[in-house]
Order: structure tokens, then C-alpha cells, then sequence
């Protein structure tokens, strides 16, 4: 997925070395740290610990504790704090552990971290990044593994944003830690050790658009975070059987790029969407919306969501059953009658 | 420097009575009762009354508009002067305040317009006042949520060193949330300078005190985080000033968060909308009445000859000029646009909003709206 990567001619870029998207976000916060003082960092041992997914790692020991600190452990307080030090000037980045231990902040999140600017008539805007590592498949235990994108991207107000590699990855922290609005950051679990070659710093697509990350003319399919690579599979298990896959990486589930994606189903006609979340109500029902009513008389048959069930994320041992493979895609695909 | 603080909890324990400075009679207290606080100086209290008198004229104002339909929903502060203005009067400038729905008389103290300050509660969909101007947060209604984001601020204000603290208020009630807990948790960790005020109006809506808490009082909750907590008379305008000045001191040279606990009791009905019948006798009331925090004051500063009968005239008639001009803005038609409920949702335009808004203002241009100016009559 290097495809889109330009290396940013603002700043030296270093030699290309192999990176991990954890260690691209931790370079991200690095150098936004290094360049604005107003740049804090805080969460659950995000500290000496460097995160539970080593993503803050030797932060605290390079800007010392009033950088970068371990905040008692409440999430509606880690949330609730960080708009008032963003309501004060500063630029928090703020971490919650998994994505299932964000919803003690969901009050802070939806009453007043997407409304903030809106009640204010802009006069107070909250420059504020959330954190949230999210998705399964690291054979996490309960409550570790989960999918909670709809919820904040049905939310007026934030802007939602889900990278799928490690050169998006630094991309898009950096430009949501410099944005004046407050940006839900989801970082796939399952991403953290991808690799990538990267010289940064490194500047990729504006973060509210999408990408085309391969080419193909008769089928669109979308995916974000972790689905990007399962699109890919299905994509070029298909070429060898003759079909053409364009493969859409959403990268903002909110704003939602209609424009490429719609130029995508006007020139294939058929689209499908995958995510791990749960399908009934899932963030592929916006998706199969908008594409429906903006491009139905190009739409060569209906748009397909291939979801997660609809039930509670399964354990370690059952969770490759529920979430999305390539060969499931390819299976939902063949459900199209290809003749008409 | 680092603003790592060791790890010594502090064990103020709050007086069993509320501690106060000026009886209901409008007698200074002496001894233990005024828990070592010093009575603010003639000019300090001449002060407060003129803004309680102020206050509480504007309180019975818009109450009586609200009964006309000039509003949607008031939630009355009538009583609760002493701990609202005591409090806001202690803070500088340079100072925040992050305030509830019911303290709007602390706004005006803060020198916020009333059409302002009334903007919400007259269906406005934005907050009136320029909150980085006056230092005022934006009023909050989800219950203790605004605690945090006091931390919060005077957090970073501390971690840029600058000499601001934050007062919040709230109340009895908001004192159940969990909000409210990792506020008074995250200021006593981080030892912020934050003041909490609650306002124990006795009532959350309907349900009593009682059926909130049993700790002693709300004050004891102070102990358990490691912050001094203070019980006061909240209707003595004197000790709610002494104590939060206190606090507000110690905040700001690095000594960290204070809980106060103003005992108070809310006059009015919770909103417009609310039947206090249906849950308090009217001889509650009628004891609270009579604990009047503005009788208490004044009582005092006339017999001290502090208070003149022209200086009374004189407050009296700025009061009224604040009722007539609060009448004048909130009996004109405020002209909303409604193409701007688009406008301040993102900072960076989006295709989605910007389509809904040309479709909104399509249909008003059509007339769709018989509410609307642009609307065909
Ligand atoms: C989180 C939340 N839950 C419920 C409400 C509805 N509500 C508004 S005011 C109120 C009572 C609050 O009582 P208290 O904290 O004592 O403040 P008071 O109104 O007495 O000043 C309730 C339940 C709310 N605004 N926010
Ligand atoms: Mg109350």
C-alpha cells in the first residue's frame, strides 16, 4: 500500500526503514510533541509502561512527566480533563485502553466533545485526538475485542478516522493533532505489528478522503482498518479467476468520502463492504445507503455488506468464525446473479 | 520544573455545623463557628449585597417572563444568592467558571448580559456570551459533567504556569454522578487549582437529600479524595466569600483543589415546568424563607450603618433598570437563523452539511416555513 505514499518535502525525510504501524503513531506523537509544546499526552499507563500496546513507548522518558503522564484510571475522566485543557489552549492526545473500556466517556464524547463548537458558535473549539485501539483478532479476551466506529461515527460533530497502515498511520495522527476540531483516531489492533517500509516524516492523502488502493473494473470493494487486507486477499484471489476488484480503503468513516467512492461504483457498478462490526445497524448499512441512493441506475445489483454476526464479539478460541475472511467475501460475491 | 507533587493526602475534616460568619439574625459569629474565617471588610460586604439585590431582581424577572412564555425553561436560583454570588465574587479575571443551568446570577455577577445568558433557555441553539471573554464555560446540563473540564483547565492553565484556577459549581444531586467523582479524584491526583462548589439546594429535581447520599454531609467527601472540605451556611454571603477566597488562594499558589458545600435550599420550583407540591410542604418553604440570605445581610450592614437609606435607593434602582432592560431583550423577537445550525458543527466544511443546507434554504426560499421571515406571507 505504498502507492500513495509521498515523502513530505517540508521536512528531511529519513533513509526508508521498516516500521510498524504502533511505531508509526509513536513517531507521530514524537514529533508533534517536538514541534508543539502544547502537544500532551495521557491515558492509562501510557507512562514508563509506554501503553499496553507499546504505542507511547519512551515518550515519558524523552518529555518527562508534564508531557506526558499516567492518568488516574477513569475514562470519563481522561475525556472530561482533556476538553478542558483543549478548552485552555493545549493539544491532548488522549489514549483509551481498548476500545470496550471507552464507553465510561461515551457522556463526554457525545454531550460535549462534538458539541462543544456547535453551542459555542465556534468561539470554543476543542483540538483534541482520542485514541482508541479497536477491532479484534489478537485473540483478545472479553471486552478487549471490539467494534465501536458506529457508535462515534453516528455522531454529529466528531470526525472519525481509521488507518490501515503504517504509513497512514503517522500521516493521519499528525494531521489530527494539528486539526482545531476533535478527531476519534481508531488504530486496528490487529495493524499494530504491519510493516511497512517508511521514510519519514511522511505525508499520505488528506485524512477525510478515501483511497483507491487497487485498481480494478468490475467490483468496488470498501474496507477500513483491518478489512483493507481482507479486501486485498479476496482482490487478488479473484484477478486469478478473471475478476477485476477495486479496493477502496474508506480511512474517514466520518466525514464519509462519497465522491470516491461513488466514482468507483459508477465506473464498476457493483459494490461491497466489509467490516468486523456486528452487520445489523454496523457502519456498511451507511455505507450501502449512500452508495444506493446516489449511484442506484448505475448499480448493476444491490450492495452487499459482509459483517461480523450479529452477536457479542466471540471469545479468542470463536472469533475467526465471526469476522470477515477473504473467502467469505469471494462467497458473498458469487450470491450476484453475473449475467444480467 | 516538574509539577510532580508528593504524595501527602490532607485530612481537613468538615465542621459537623455549617461554619458561619453572620447568624440569621445578622450577628457576627465569634469562636469556633466561623471555623478561624475572618468576616470581609464593610466595603466587601456592601458589595455583595448590592449584587444579591441585583441578582435576586433579575432571578424574580425572568422568572415572571418565563410565566409569560418568553422562555422555554428557567431554573431559578431564588434563595440561592449567597452561595452563587459569595463564590463567583472571589474569583479574578484572569479566573475560570464552569457553570450549571441554575446559576445565571453567578453569570450576571460575572458581568454577562441577561440575553445572553439567557440565550438557551430562550431556544437558542448556541450558549449567548463569548466564553473565552468572560471565562465562562459554556452552562452545563448533563449533571457533573463541566467538573472535569474545570480540571481539565486549570490543569493546563498550571502546566503553562499561569496564575488561573477554575470554580465550578454543583449540586446536591450532581454530587451521584460519576462524573463528579473523577473530578474531585483527577484535582486531588493532580493537585490542580480547582475550586468544586456544591450548592446543597436540599432537592435534585424532586428527590431530597436523603435519598442521595449517606455520608454525613457532602463536605466528608472531600476527606476521602485528600482535599480540604468545607461546610458552610450557604445563605451567609459572608462565609461562602471567605471560605472560597481561601480556597481560591490556596489553589493558585500551588496548594491544590478545595470541596465547599454551600447548605442552601432552593426557593422555586425546580424549572417552570416542575409541581413542588407533589413532593415538599409548603412550610419547608416557609423556613427557608425566613433564612432569607439578603435579610441576613442586610440586617447586619445596617446595623453597622454600613448600609444608608439613599445606597438603598440607589441598588434598588440599578435593580430595576437590570429588570427593564432584561424585559426589552427578552421580549424581542431574537432573530435566529436557522441556515446557521449548519455553520459551526465542523470547523472545515463538509460536502453531507453543506448539501442539507442548500436543501434548507432551498425550502425556505419556497416558503416552506410559515415561522420563518424569508418565508412567503
Ligand atoms: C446526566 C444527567 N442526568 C439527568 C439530568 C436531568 N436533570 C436535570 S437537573 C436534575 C436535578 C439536579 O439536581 P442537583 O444536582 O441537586 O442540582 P439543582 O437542579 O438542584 O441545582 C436532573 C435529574 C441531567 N441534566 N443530566
Ligand atoms: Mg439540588
Amino acid at each position: 500500500m505504498t502507492a500513495t505514499v509521498t515523502s513530505s518535502t517540508s521536512a528531511e525525510a529519513s533513509a526508508p526503514t521498516q516500521l510498524t504501524m504502533a511505531g508509526a503513531l509513536n513517531a507521530a506523537m514524537r514529533d508533534a510533541m517536538t514541534a508543539d509544546d502544547r502537544v500532551v499526552v495521557y491515558g492509562e499507563d501510557v507512562g514508563p509502561l509506554g501503553g499496553v500496546f507499546r504505542v507511547t513507548d519512551g515518550l515519558q522518558a524523552e518529555f518527562g512527566t508534564d508531557r506526558i503522564w499516567d492518568s488516574p484510571l477513569a475514562e470519563s475522566g481522561i475525556i472530561g480533563t482533556a476538553i478542558g485543557m483543549a478548552m485552555y489552549g493545549m493539544r491532548p492526545v488522549v489514549e483509551m485502553q481498548f476500545d470496550a473500556f471507552s464507553y465510561p466517556a461515551f457522556e463526554q464524547m457525545v454531550s460535549h466533545v462534538a458539541k462543544m463548537r456547535n453551542r459555542t458558535k465556534s468561539r470554543v473549539t476543542l483540538p483534541m485526538v482520542v485514541r482508541i485501539p479497536c477491532a479484534g483478532a489478537i485473540g483478545g479476551v472479553e471486552h478487549h475485542s471490539d467494534s465501536s466506529e458506529s457508535y462515534w461515527a453516528s455522531t454529529p460533530g466528531l470526525t472519525v478516522v481509521m488507518p490501515s497502515n503504517p504509513a497512514d498511520a503517522y500521516s493521519m495522527l499528525r494531521e489530527a493533532i494539528d486539526s482545531d476540531d476533535p478527531v476519534v483516531f481508531m488504530e486496528p489492533k490487529s495493524r499494530y505489528w504491519s510493516k511497512a517500509p517508511l521514510a519519514l516524516p511522511v505525508t499520505t492523502a488528506p485524512m477525510d478522503r478515501a483511497e483507491v488502493v487497487r485498481e480494478g473494473t468490475d467490483v468496488t470493494l470498501i474496507g477500513y482498518g483491518p478489512t483493507v487486507r481482507t479486501a486485498l486477499e479476496a482482490a487478488e484471489a479473484a484477478s486469478e479467476e478473471g475478476l477485476s476488484i477495486e479496493v477502496i480503503d474508506l480511512r474517514s468513516l466520518s466525514p464519509f468520502d462519497d465522491a470516491t467512492v461513488g466514482a468507483s461504483v459508477r465506473k464498476t457498478s457493483r459494490a461491497a463492504v466489509i467490516h468486523e462490526a456486528a452487520q445489523f445497524g454496523g457502519y456498511g448499512a451507511e455505507v450501502a445507503a449512500r452508495i444506493t441512493e446516489r449511484n442506484f441506475h448505475h448499480l448493476a445489483a444491490p450492495v452487499l455488506r459482509i459483517a461480523g454476526f450479529d452477536i457479542p464479539f466471540p471469545s479468542p478460541k470463536l472469533e475467526e468464525y465471526h469476522l470477515p475472511t477473504a473467502n467469505r467475501v469471494l462467497a458473498a460475491l458469487d450470491t450476484w446473479e453475473w449475467d444480467a | 520544573m516538574s509539577l510532580n507533587v508528593e504524595h501527602a493526602s490532607v485530612r481537613v475534616l468538615p465542621s459537623e455545623k455549617p461554619l458561619r460568619l453572620l447568624d440569621n439574625a445578622g450577628h457576627a459569629v465569634t469562636g469556633a463557628a466561623t471555623g478561624g474565617f475572618g468576616l470581609p471588610d464593610s466595603e466587601t460586604l456592601l458589595d455583595l449585597y448590592r449584587k444579591m439585590v441585583v441578582a435576586r431582581r433579575f432571578d424574580v424577572q425572568v422568572t415572571a417572563l418565563t410565566k409569560q412564555g418568553r422562555l422555554a425553561t428557567y431554573p431559578s436560583a431564588y434563595g440561592q444568592e449567597a452561595c452563587e454570588i459569595g463564590a463567583v465574587a472571589a474569583l479574578t479575571t484572569d479566573d475560570w467558571l464552569f457553570p450549571t443551568y441554575r446559576d445565571s446570577v453567578a453569570l450576571l455577577t460575572r458581568g454577562i448580559e441577561p440575553g445572553d445568558i439567557l440565550a438557551a433557555f430562550r431556544g437558542d441553539w448556541h450558549n449567548g456570551y463569548d466564553q473565552h471573554a468572560h471565562r465562562t464555560a459554556a452552562q452545563a446540563t448533563p449533571l457533573a459533567t463541566q467538573t472535569l473540564h474545570a480540571v481539565g483547565l486549570s490543569h493546563a492553565a498550571r502546566l503553562r504556569h499561569d496564575p488561573v484556577v477554575a470554580l465550578t459549581f454543583l449540586g446536591d444531586g450532581a454530587t451521584s454522578e460519576g462524573d463528579a467523582h473523577e473530578a474531585f479524584n483527577f484535582a486531588a491526583v493532580w493537585q490542580t487549582p480547582t475550586v468544586f462548589v456544591v450548592q446543597n439546594n436540599q432537592f435534585a429535581i424532586s428527590v431530597p437529600l436523603e435519598r442521595q447520599t449517606r455520608a454525613a454531609t457532602l463536605a466528608d467527601k472531600a476527606v476521602g479524595y485528600g482535599m480540604p472540605g468545607y461546610h458552610v451556611d450557604g445563605n451567609d454571603v459572608a462565609a461562602m466569600y471567605a471560605v472560597t477566597q481561601a480556597a481560591i488562594d490556596r489553589a493558585r499558589s500551588g496548594g491544590g483543589p478545595t470541596l465547599i458545600e454551600g447548605v442552601t435550599y432552593r426557593i422555586e420550583a425546580h424549572t417552570n415546568s416542575d409541581d413542588p407540591t407533589r413532593y415538599r410542604a409548603a412550610r419547608d418553604v416557609e423556613h427557608w424563607k425566613r433564612r432569607d440570605p439578603i435579610e441576613r445581610l442586610e440586617k447586619y450592614l445596617v446595623s453597622e450603618g454600613a448600609l444608608t437609606e439613599a445606597l438603598r435607593t440607589e441598588i434598588a434602582d440599578a435593580a430595576e433598570a437590570l429588570a427593564e432592560r432584561t424585559r426589552e431583550v427578552m421580549t424581542t423577537e431574537a432573530e435566529i437563523d436557522p441556515l446557521e445550525l449548519f455553520d459551526h458543527v465542523y470547523g472545515r466544511d463538509r460536502a453531507a452539511l453543506l448539501e442539507q443546507r442548500a436543501a434548507l434554504e432551498a425550502e425556505l426560499a419556497a416558503g416552506a416555513f410559515a415561522s420563518h421571515a424569508g418565508a412567503a406571507r
